[in-house]
């Protein structure tokens, strides 16, 4: 089986998952949909949850990028439950109810995800730390040694004193 | 001494990320549990595949450990296991079928061709107790205990080895 | 008889190959060690000849496509008689073995070429960085002779026809994508490599930064050209109109460009001012290992999970020892030679130093956060706590706060000086830029959408005051001039390349904000006769029939597309295809291309009636993410032409009238 298609690997995969299960005689049946909304938020709404959910048959799609006929039945659904006036948290537990965390594309805050959300939070605020003490030590560097001959002087000796 | 110390980290921290993908060379990414495991298998109502007129909801599977395998006309490796459920079934054990978005005549057709392990099998046409069941392809077998608790739960084709090492010893497990 | 042999010359070749690199990868380094000249002058032979060894496999592994030889296992699996001749010859990296081919004929390349071009570095330098280059070359041979042979003979039934190559990769984007990509990946093999020799041979100054600026520039460029046209690539042929997906595939790419790019500022830095010398040579062994685990990550099944059972699990296991010994061993040397002592080389807060200080940390926090999000289902699986997904909404809330944060500096950049300068000239220079910059990013989505919205604003805001003070700047800078144009001529190419560069990011930022909030998506049922409109556009389709390609047939569609009542009108003709061999359905995206707007017509299924579901984009201002990805790369390759290394490279000046001092704002 072909391995690189670097950025393909997901209609791909999606392409040999759906053989993998047996799936293949309805692959691809493509997941274009004629569908009316009310109004323009329900329709960003549905967008927006269709795009963040993960459909549980591919690679990895979002059901709304999807041709796997559950990303459709997913679809149906979330289109189904906005009609019904569900809030999008409803709408979201219902799906993880049925098909578990991993669908979400925007994993929920809770102990195991803690540090997936924490650390680059943690990081902005250590690199912030980490710019204010070294252009702290590094000022008083430049106030005191200035003039170029010192300057040279100094990287002479340093340069000299390092193991070759 | 400090400094030579923080110069290792790079290093402690790229071998715990090789740790990590050692770990991960040995697992399975695509196998998941089913969301479902450990709860109550969901309710319905829907016809049989035999006997339209016949309507079965979860009473069906209480009292006796159940496989419940989900298949389809459509699907190609649902005929390879199904020499796997026979001798399952063969062996005693209790086996519902959901005719999962097929027509009642292309299923049935596919009992007559490749034998028929069900008991009964629910006619799910429209996917939609496939859908409460978290389901996403077919073949995917449930193994549902006598009190209708979802227990464990195998996704695509049984082979063999499947029905030796996980399936008969869980089945047991729950008898 | 030669001809049957092809498949046994090219094996053949590339044992010989592996020897030399054996050679290479040993001898230079004892010789450098023992200061034995002749046993250091192994290294450049060595280079040539195993490129030349490994360009003759990979010749045979060519003419083995394109001479349709379906006894060997990996054109039978991936070629077709029936397959055009330039997918044939592309079809050699469509696949793993072949890729792995490629990636080391790169690799090869860029040593063969560090051998030609590094005549003026001294003797022990050009030995050890000649000699790691060995290892790793050395390392990939033995990966492809060991568990991905591409030569491999099918000994029964030899096929009548191959299985075809996979339609998804029977494009373009297959023959440019992969070989960009992989150039940029292997071109960090070179950074990497003066890096370590620098550290081996203690010597830790600024040389081995001049010496490495323009293959990392030259490296970074083909990275950066290989990520937009895999971006490209998706966006017409997946029919669905995305660009990135934050897939992990994707974000392998993502990891040593970013990393490379923070690599870049930083041996600026070091170069010009002899400071962040250690965490400059971290960053170059970080950005070659991450292109290396990248190819860990996409060719062992421990993410993308429908490979790993066409997979074989000695290759994931081998890529992983690989990786680990190469990474290992470098962090090692890091660890034990990075120079003890930090000179503290002063600047104060405003000043180039602490900017591009900024730059790195912002760079570093976005690389992190990205290699994070792309193996934390992983992490969490091998602790056996679950299995979660992370996506688009986790990247881009992290990602774009980031990016902002970035170009607040990113600004200031090109008008800073070294080491310090005031903060009212500053003040001076760059309020007229904040505030157009301002004034004009919160009204532009007023203008255009027709209602505010933050995210445009942001967007819009952050890439002006990018492009304003650098505007500014090179005003500044060409004012003495007698004429402009003049003025402009003398600026520095690596100025000029900095521009660009910056440029570059900018118009990338606008097209990702434009596309992002203002592209109008309709699916829509459509019968020939009908016209529907979208984006003020009227789309009536005309005609539906089929067609039958080489090796595949196709529902086809002409849709008439014209724009108000008077506009100029043209067709587009979006296909359905069934490829015959696979019998795999593909969408044949019709796409009217524009610099301020795409058009983007992709057949669905048949309805039954004589309709057809169709979905018709209008993405405005999407050509302006690969264009800004062109103009990085561009202003990467120009600073290669500075004439810093070219008197480097030991020719003559070129224009003796040209003269210029050494220019203070080459840099970044």
């Amino acid at each position: 089986m072909a391995m690189i298609r670097p950025f393909l690997g997901l209609a791909t995969a999606l392409a040999m998952a759906l053989m993998l299960l047996g799936n293949s005689s309805v692959a691809m049946a493509a997941g274009i949909e004629i569908r009316e909304f009310d109004d323009p938020v329900m329709e960003q709404r549905y967008r927006d949850l269709t795009g963040s959910m993960r459909c549980p048959l591919c690679e990895n799609q979002a059901i709304d990028d999807s041709d796997a006929p559950i990303s459709a039945d997913m679809r149906q659904r979330v289109y189904v439950l906005l009609q019904d006036g569900r809030a999008d948290i409803e709408i979201v537990d219902h799906m993880v109810q049925r098909f578990g965390e991993y669908i979400l594309y925007n994993p929920r805050l809770e102990n195991r995800t803690y540090l997936l959300w924490g650390t680059p939070i943690a990081l902005t605020l250590a690199g912030l730390l980490l710019v204010v003490l070294m252009v702290r030590s590094r000022r008083n560097a430049a106030a005191r040694a200035l003039s170029p001959e010192e300057r040279a002087r100094l990287n002479d000796l340093i340069n000299r004193k390092r193991p070759k | 001494m400090k400094r030579r110390l923080l110069l290792l980290l790079p290093l402690v921290g790229f071998l715990l990320l090789a740790l990590f993908f050692y770990r991960g060379l040995a697992l399975d990414p695509s196998h998941r549990d089913s969301a479902l495991m450990a709860r109550d298998f969901p309710a319905f109502d829907l016809a049989t595949l035999e006997e339209p007129e016949r309507r079965v909801d979860t009473s069906l599977l209480e009292g006796e450990v159940t496989l419940v395998n989900v298949w389809g006309e459509w699907c190609p490796a649902c005929k390879q296991e199904m020499p796997q459920l026979l001798s399952l079934a063969e062996q005693g054990i209790r086996m519902v079928g959901i005719n999962y978005r097929d027509t009642r005549e292309k299923g049935l057709q596919f009992l007559d061709e490749f034998g028929n392990p069900f008991e009964v099998n629910i006619f799910d046409p429209e996917g939609d107790l496939g859908f409460e069941l978290g389901v996403y392809g077919a073949p995917e077998t449930f193994l549902v205990d006598r009190d209708g608790v979802i227990r464990y739960h195998h996704t695509g084709y049984i082979s063999p080895t499947d029905v030796r090492d996980t399936i008969l010893p869980e089945v047991e497990k729950w008898q | 008889m030669l001809i049957k042999m092809i498949p046994e010359i090219g094996h053949f070749a590339l044992i010989i190959a592996l020897l030399l690199a054996a050679v290479q990868a040993v001898v230079p380094l004892a010789g450098a060690a023992t200061r034995r000249p002749l046993w250091m002058a192994y290294g450049r032979p060595m280079a040539m000849g195993q490129f030349l060894f490994v360009l003759i496999a990979y010749a045979c592994l060519t003419a083995s496509y394109m001479l349709d030889d379906f006894s060997v296992a990996n054109v039978a699996n991936n070629s077709n008689s029936l397959l055009p001749w330039y997918y044939k010859f592309s079809a050699v990296w469509g696949n793993h073995e072949g890729s792995v081919l490629l990636w080391s004929l790169m690799l090869a390349g860029w040593a063969c070429a560090v051998a030609v071009f590094s005549r003026d570095l001294p003797r022990d330098m050009v030995a050890r960085v000649l000699g790691i280059l060995g290892m790793v070359c050395m390392g990939f041979l033995l990966f492809i002779l060991v568990t991905s042979n591409p030569f491999e003979r099918l000994l029964l039934n030899i096929p009548q026809d191959g299985a075809d190559l996979n339609p998804l990769l029977q494009d373009f984007g297959l023959v440019v994508h992969p070989p960009m990509l992989y150039m940029g990946y292997v071109g960090f093999s070179v950074v990497f490599a003066f890096a370590i020799a620098a550290l081996l041979g203690g010597r830790l100054d600024a040389a081995w930064t001049r010496w490495a600026r323009p293959w990392t520039n030259l490296a970074w460029a083909f990275l950066t050209v290989g990520i937009a046209l895999g971006s490209w690539w998706a966006y017409y042929e997946l029919g669905w109109g995305g660009w990135w997906f934050w897939d992990p595939v994707e974000n392998a790419s993502l990891l040593p460009w970013l990393s490379g790019t923070a690599l870049i500022h930083s041996l600026a830095v070091t170069e010009k001012r002899g400071s962040f010398k250690s965490w400059t040579v971290l960053l170059a062994i970080t950005t070659f290992s991450l292109s290396l685990m990248g190819t860990f990550l996409v060719r062992s099944g421990v993410l993308t999970s429908v490979h790993a059972f066409a997979n074989d699990p000695a290759r994931g296991f081998f890529i992983l020892v690989l990786l680990a010994i190469t990474v290992a061993l470098s962090l090692l040397i890091f660890a034990l030679r990075a120079p003890r002592v930090s000179q503290n080389v002063g600047f104060s807060w405003l000043s180039r130093d602490a900017l591009l200080l900024i730059n790195n940390i912002l760079l570093v926090i976005m690389t992190v956060t990205v290699l994070l999000g792309t193996i934390y289902p992983l992490i969490l699986d091998s602790l056996g706590l679950g299995k979660i997904s992370v996506g688009p909404p986790y990247f881009n809330s992290l990602f774009v706060p980031l990016t902002v944060i970035m170009c607040v500096f990113m600004g200031l950049g090109p008008s800073s000086r070294w080491k310090r300068m005031s903060a009212s000239a500053l003040a001076r220079k760059l309020w007229m830029s904040g505030v157009a910059a301002l004034a004009i990013g919160i009204l532009a989505p007023l203008v255009y959408g027709g209602s505010w919205n933050l995210w445009v604003s942001l967007g819009i805001v952050s890439a002006l005051w990018i492009v304003l003070p650098m505007l500014r700047d090179m005003f500044d800078k060409t004012r003495n001039a007698s004429s402009f144009f003049g003025g402009l001529r003398k600026l520095s190419l690596a100025y000029w390349g900095m521009v660009l560069g910056h440029l570059g990011v900018a118009v990338t930022i606008i097209g990702v904000t434009v596309v992002s909030n203002y592209t109008i998506e309709r699916n829509v049922r459509m019968t020939p006769g009908e016209t529907v409109e979208v984006a003020g556009y009227q789309f009536t389709m005309t005609k539906l029939g089929s067609r039958r390609g080489p090796n595949f047939l196709a529902d086809t569609s002409t849709l008439q597309v014209q724009r108000g009542e008077n506009g100029r009108s043209f067709t587009m003709n979006p296909e359905k295809r069934l490829y015959i061999a696979t019998g795999m359905p593909m969408t044949q995206v019709a796409l009217r291309p524009g610099l301020f707007r795409d058009l983007y017509v992709a057949m669905g299924e048949d309805l039954g009636d004589g309709s057809w579901a169709m979905r018709v984009q209008y993405k405005p201002f999407v050509r302006w993410l690969w264009l800004g990805a062109l103009l990085m790369a561009s202003g990467g390759i120009m600073a290669i032409a500075d004439k810093r290394y070219r008197r480097l490279a030991g020719r003559r000046e070129t224009q003796p009238g040209q003269i210029q001092t050494p220019s203070r704002e080459a840099t970044a």
